[in-house]
């Protein structure tokens, strides 16, 4: 029973875990100096934490790391650029649109963005920022996943590029309106999702290791770079032209 | 309990919701382009359920245990009471919030470490690296950056200075570490600061960032309230290089002192 895998998984998802109550039960106790509100629902939610963990970890071994890795191999074989680069693109974008935390970072950019005048006040308006807002980062996440993939084809050094995206960012900030800054710089954060991430790694280091003469450590990683980058670019110059 | 279900029940819907655009990317792929059968498609499916299972659960969790509590303490920080200065005081010292710059690299710190992209990530670098990356030390490393990162970024609010010119300084120092660092490390790094702001970070440091505006005089929530991210992305990039540049050079240092 102890030594079973899962029971590992358990007790290790436990030791991530520690921290956070550390951190919380201190400062609940020695400098707030209050009495922690509903002992018996932090524990119980601490352990579904503990299970969820596990079990998310569990599944990441299972489906979506062999999956990432399969396909990565089968595009390679196949040979066609243009559907791996459609794959690509439809993954950025298909997991970006429907993420919840852009979904709650756009909002909020648009009560900002009419706050500031910057649009009409009215509901129908601010809508219709949110969603034009979504969909540029969720186009922007797909182009990154797009470019980093022809780059690991190319063996492209990922240095350049990021330079390059960065150069990009600093030129557009002076122009960009002031409010947007915020959430253009956020939303680079928020766009990469708990089940995007495994997913994208598993098909840059799946590409990588198919493809002769590329290094799966040096070329298999940058994809969620860009993914954290392109959105930035993309916010900032829909924040220009609306 | 019934109407805790019906809660959970809610987060499975959501969660599967967020499955299945990435579901029907990959089954029409699979079906259209690759034409090729899944191998073990019953293990593949089960993977699934678990991730989907593994993330409702895991959310739930948060939102009974650590994100009410976690943003109460925001708020409890950030209170004129607490931090003892009278609304109508002007300039205030901002050594008076230690223990917001504290509370702020703590919980960045402790955050980062549970978080499960990141641990999927670091998973993975230890296996392709085929164990000199070590999986621990790069959590670890990745957690520092953040932990740093936000406790400046609570020291920004507190102080009003121009958002862009902390992480334009940010980035100045990862090009020149870039320049430095081993090759290997630098995909990676980049990497390591997209992934470290998901699930459990973004909705305390969030609440901290709002909360903090709130409070501290002369702050505008809607303008100085975000950017927490923004820190917590970057910085987590140079601890790692550094991290990368530290372990080359004790390797190094070990070589020489061996001949």
């Amino acid at each position: 029973m102890f030594n079973h895998p899962f029971t590992k998984r358990l007790f290790s998802s436990f030791l991530d875990l520690v921290p956070i109550l550390a951190v919380v039960l201190f400062f609940q106790i020695v400098i707030i100096q209050q009495p922690i509100p509903n002992v018996a629902q932090l524990m119980g939610g601490t352990l579904l934490i503990i299970l969820g963990l596990s079990v998310f970890i569990q599944g990441l071994e299972q489906s979506l790391f062999p999956i990432g890795e399969t396909m990565a191999y089968a595009f390679a074989r196949k040979g066609s650029l243009f559907w791996l680069l459609t794959f690509a693109f439809c993954l950025g974008f298909g997991t970006t649109v429907a993420e919840p935390a852009l979904i709650a970072v756009t909002d909020e950019a648009a009560r900002i963005a009419s706050k500031g005048n910057i649009i009409e006040q009215s509901d129908a308006a601010r809508e219709n920022y949110a969603l034009g807002l979504r969909i540029t980062v969720a186009l922007s996440v797909g182009f990154a996943i797009l470019v980093g993939v022809l780059r690991i084809l190319r063996g492209w050094p990922l240095f350049y590029l990021i330079i390059g995206g960065y150069c990009c960012v600093l030129v557009m900030t002076p122009f960009a309106p002031a409010e947007i800054i915020g959430i253009a710089y956020d939303s680079g954060g928020v766009t990469t999702s708990t089940i995007t991430v495994p997913l994208v790694t598993a098909l840059g280091v799946g590409l990588a290791t198919a493809i002769k003469g590329r290094n799966p450590m040096i070329d298999g990683f940058g994809l969620i770079a860009f993914a954290s980058l392109t959105p930035m670019i993309f916010v900032m110059a829909y924040g220009m032209l609306v | 309990m019934s109407e805790w279900l019906i809660h959970l029940a809610r987060t499975l819907l959501e969660t599967c919701r967020d499955m299945l655009p990435i579901a029907g990317i990959i089954i029409g792929f699979q079906l259209l382009v690759i034409r090729k059968p899944i191998v073990n498609p019953q293990k593949t499916l089960v993977g699934f359920v678990y991730v989907t299972l593994g993330i409702a659960l895991f959310l739930e969790g948060l939102e009974l245990a650590l994100f009410p509590l976690g943003k109460l303490m925001a708020t409890q920080l950030t209170t004129p009471e607490f931090l003892n200065i009278s609304p109508d005081q002007v300039a205030i010292p901002w050594q008076a919030y230690k223990w917001i710059y504290v509370f702020a690299a703590s919980i960045g710190f402790a955050t980062t470490f549970a978080e499960p992209s990141l641990l999927a990530v670091a998973y993975k670098a230890e296996e392709i690296s085929g164990g000199s990356i070590r999986s621990l030390g790069l959590r670890i490393a990745v957690s520092i950056g953040v932990a740093f990162g936000i406790a400046l970024g609570t020291f920004r609010i507190v102080t009003g200075t121009e958002l862009y010119f902390y992480i334009i300084s940010g980035y100045v120092v990862v090009l020149i570490q870039t320049l430095f660092a081993p090759k290997m490390i630098i995909g990676l790094a980049y990497d390591s600061g997209g992934v470290t702001t998901s699930t459990v970070t973004v909705p305390l440091v969030t609440a901290l960032g709002l909360g903090l505006a709130q409070a501290v005089p002369g702050r505008n929530p809607l303008i100085d309230g975000f950017g927490l991210i923004a820190f917590a992305s970057l910085f987590p990039i140079i601890t790692v290089l550094g991290y990368a540049q530290i372990a080359q050079w004790l390797n190094s240092r070990n070589l020489s002192s061996k001949q």
